[in-house]
């Protein structure tokens, strides 16, 4: 073996050495980042909508979950909140979502015809409204306060007009309004 | 050996017409919706130019430039006649077929459904045709590409595939597999829908098929950036490759993952249960891999070369890099462009992260960043590379060609990043206007004033790169020799069976793609009653 070809072959070794250290740290990341995804899934249970549900579309006005006199807000016997939502081209119904502050709130939403999604400004409440599918989606506000809640999905021609409105209350205050029973909005408000 | 080249070329001029198109396009919309636009009386002529803008830049430019860019590389790695010229006119000319075919619903406002079709919404059927007219074409190039590297292996027993061919097939197969996606959508699912057959459709089970085409597209747009980064920059700047079997394993896990991670568009839909939402979360993860070893082994090649011309010290090697190279610019924009967007990338792929910025505009400026960025500036160093070797005229002006990239990295940043604050602020994608004299939207104004400024910027760009092209057409004759890809510091004599064919790869790739959607797949196709009822669009 020449000097030259011994040289050649020790910074080839080197060369690898350096590339594999280098591979190993980016495998190092890569696994930190799924674990630490998993860990916060599965401890602090903060992960996208884990459950699929189905529903008729062309049915819901009829019966069920989402008929018109069943969307809005409502107090369960346990002190959460229920809200009932569905998009439309090119509305949300009800157009304002009236909810308590710091009070654990389910959403739950569908579309009555294309896809839609639901994103309110200035929090991660964000998902779709795929027809045939509920959505469900956790939150909870600790700020009162007016948010917009515009259509974040392309939904054909008047999607630029589709803006729905969440109005955050204090929580006593909710607590009054929704004494009487019934289903909460702020439309009109 | 460039001996095809009308056709290579041919490929080059269709893409850029298009690309100039769609960028005119594009630089409307950002003008139109902003503050400085006064709002369309129609919004619905929105929706058409979008459509067309993401039809063209999504499906047509970038698959003809990694065709007219693959057969240049077959010939010449290869050193061999293309096999099937006749074949590669059929596709090129199905390519314009189903271009004008897709084009000519969209301009009548008949198919505003956008790129990504979104049924239940459905547009007039030549739309959809059109689109697969495009995708049958670029499948015939699939074929040629594994035709050629098969005859040039008859003819080479063993010997290893030059790199660039390796890594071209390995794209072509990617986008094969990819593509099927979106075909078994179209196919099964839209066209029957658009041609009066049916009236329902699963929307939920159309986004799952879409979402295995949509993530991988990615993917094969990137595919002749990473080629150029690995065997033309180091060449051109009088470099050396640092490693070639690290070229090849970075080629083949793109092959391998990025297929089956494309259900993390899909983390905010109802239709998708966690566990596989997870999975394809810590797929996606895997697929930075190739990218940082990409980073590192160009870095090394780049040092390499700033060595061999005299540079010296931990980061003083920099200052001996050949700055007015064209390539080592675009290069280097492209490498800061791919860190922001990938870093972007990574928050978008994060199981938790993505719910605070899914749907909004920091999306669409997260891909025109990674694609329209870091991708497509090196779509133009590839043609002012090959230009002089296709025209048989020299490029003279380098000057300009350097104005021409450094506008388009700062036409880019000026455009996305503002582009990715509002995103953060909540501003929803894919708005025709937004009322900028409501309070709670008004903040967002400037940073949508200095988006659209930003995309003039891109257009007077993209217009540069076409001039300097076709004024390269009627430059002086000059010989500028055979094409040449670059060589390894260690240029392999053998490589592994494993590093120098396909076959167990693609087989990997069509077994995860089983597996993660395999099951989503089945189970919606299989349960009844989520089939709605489609939505015309344009038939109002």
């Amino acid at each position: 073996m020449s000097a030259e070809q011994a040289h050649g072959s020790a910074s080839a070794e080197v060369a690898a050495r350096v590339e594999r250290r280098w591979a190993t740290i980016a495998v190092i990341i890569i696994v930190c980042m799924a674990l630490l995804a998993a860990f916060a899934g599965i401890h602090r249970a903060t992960m996208p909508q884990p459950r699929v549900e189905t529903i008729d579309p062309s049915r819901i006005h009829l019966s069920g979950e989402f008929v018109e006199s069943n969307l809005g807000s409502v107090l369960e016997a346990n002190g959460n909140v229920t809200v009932r939502a569905i998009g439309q081209q090119y509305s949300f119904t009800p157009a304002c979502i009236v909810v308590p502050a710091d009070t654990p709130i389910t959403l739950r939403a569908t579309s009555a015809d294309v896809v839609h999604g639901i994103l309110i400004q200035g929090t991660n409440v964000n998902t779709m409204l795929v027809p045939g599918y509920i959505s469900e989606q956790l939150m909870r506000f600790t700020r009162t306060g007016d948010y917009l809640m515009p259509c974040q999905e392309f939904c054909s021609f008047g999607h630029e007009g589709m803006w729905g409105k969440v109005k955050v209350i204090d929580k006593a205050d909710f607590a009054g309004r929704a004494k009487g029973g019934g289903r909460l909005s702020c439309v009109g408000q | 050996m460039l001996v095809n080249r009308k056709l290579i070329l041919a490929h080059f001029w269709l893409a850029f017409a298009v690309f100039g198109f769609a960028l005119t396009l594009g630089a409307w919309q950002m003008f139109i919706r902003s503050p400085i636009g006064t709002w369309l009386s129609n919004p619905e002529l929105y929706y058409r130019s979008l459509t067309a803008h993401g039809t063209v830049m999504g499906y047509v430019f970038p698959t003809l430039v990694a065709m007219g860019f693959g057969y240049a590389i077959s010939e010449s790695a290869l050193e061999q006649r293309l096999v099937g010229v006749r074949w590669a006119w059929t596709g090129f000319w199905l390519i314009v077929a189903g271009s004008i075919m897709a084009l000519i619903p969209i301009a009548l406002g008949r198919a505003s459904v956008l790129y990504t079709f979104y049924p239940p919404l459905i547009g007039n059927v030549f739309y959809y045709l059109g689109v697969v007219l495009v995708v049958v074409g670029s499948w015939i190039w699939v074929a040629l590409m594994s035709v050629n590297l098969r005859v040039w292996r008859k003819a080479h027993p063993g010997a290893p595939v030059p790199l660039a061919m390796f890594a071209n097939v390995a794209g072509s197969y990617l986008w094969a597999w990819t593509a099927v996606g979106a075909a078994l959508e179209l196919l099964l699912q839209i066209i029957p829908v658009a041609a009066g057959l049916k009236a329902t459709i699963d929307a939920g089970l159309a986004r799952i098929f879409f979402s295995w085409t949509l993530h991988a597209i990615v993917y094969f747009w990137l595919m002749p950036t990473y080629i150029a980064y690995y065997t033309i920059v180091p060449r051109a700047i009088g470099g050396r490759v640092y490693s070639d079997s690290m070229a090849r394993i970075s080629f083949i896990l793109f092959l391998v993952v990025a297929m089956p991670i494309g259900m993390h568009h899909t983390f905010a839909d109802p239709m998708v249960g966690a566990g596989f939402k997870f999975i394809h979360s810590a797929f996606t993860a895997l697929v930075a891999l190739p990218t940082l070893l990409t980073v590192f082994t160009i870095c090394a090649s780049v040092e390499i070369a700033a060595r061999l011309r005299g540079g010296r010290g931990m980061f003083g090697w920099i200052k001996a890099l050949p700055w007015d190279n064209p390539m080592m610019l675009a290069l280097a924009f492209s490498f800061v462009m791919l860190g922001f967007g990938g870093a972007g990338g990574l928050i978008n792929m994060s199981y938790q992260l993505d719910a605070s910025i899914h749907n909004t505009q920091w999306i669409t400026g997260h891909f025109h960043l990674i694609f329209g960025g870091a991708i497509v500036i090196m779509y133009f160093a590839i043609a002012y590379d090959l230009w002089p070797h296709l025209t048989g005229r020299e490029l003279i002006d380098l000057r300009l060609i350097r104005t021409q990239l450094w506008l388009w990295f700062i036409g880019m940043i000026v455009t996305t990043f503002p582009w990715h604050w509002v995103g953060i602020l909540g501003m929803p994608r894919r708005m025709a206007y937004f009322d900028f004299g409501d309070p709670a939207i008004a903040p967002q104004a400037l940073s949508v004033t200095f988006s659209a400024i930003g995309g003039f910027i891109l257009l007077a760009s993209g217009i540069m790169f076409i001039v300097i092209l076709a004024r390269g057409m009627r430059a002086p004759l000059a010989d500028a020799g055979p094409y040449r890809f670059a060589l390894a510091v260690h240029q392999p004599a053998t490589v592994p069976v494993a590093l120098n064919t396909h076959a167990l790869w693609v087989a990997l790739m069509i077994a995860l793609t089983l597996t993660n959607y395999g099951y989503p797949i089945l189970n919606l196709a299989l349960s009844s009653g989520t089939s709605v009822p489609a939505v015309y669009v344009g038939a109002q």
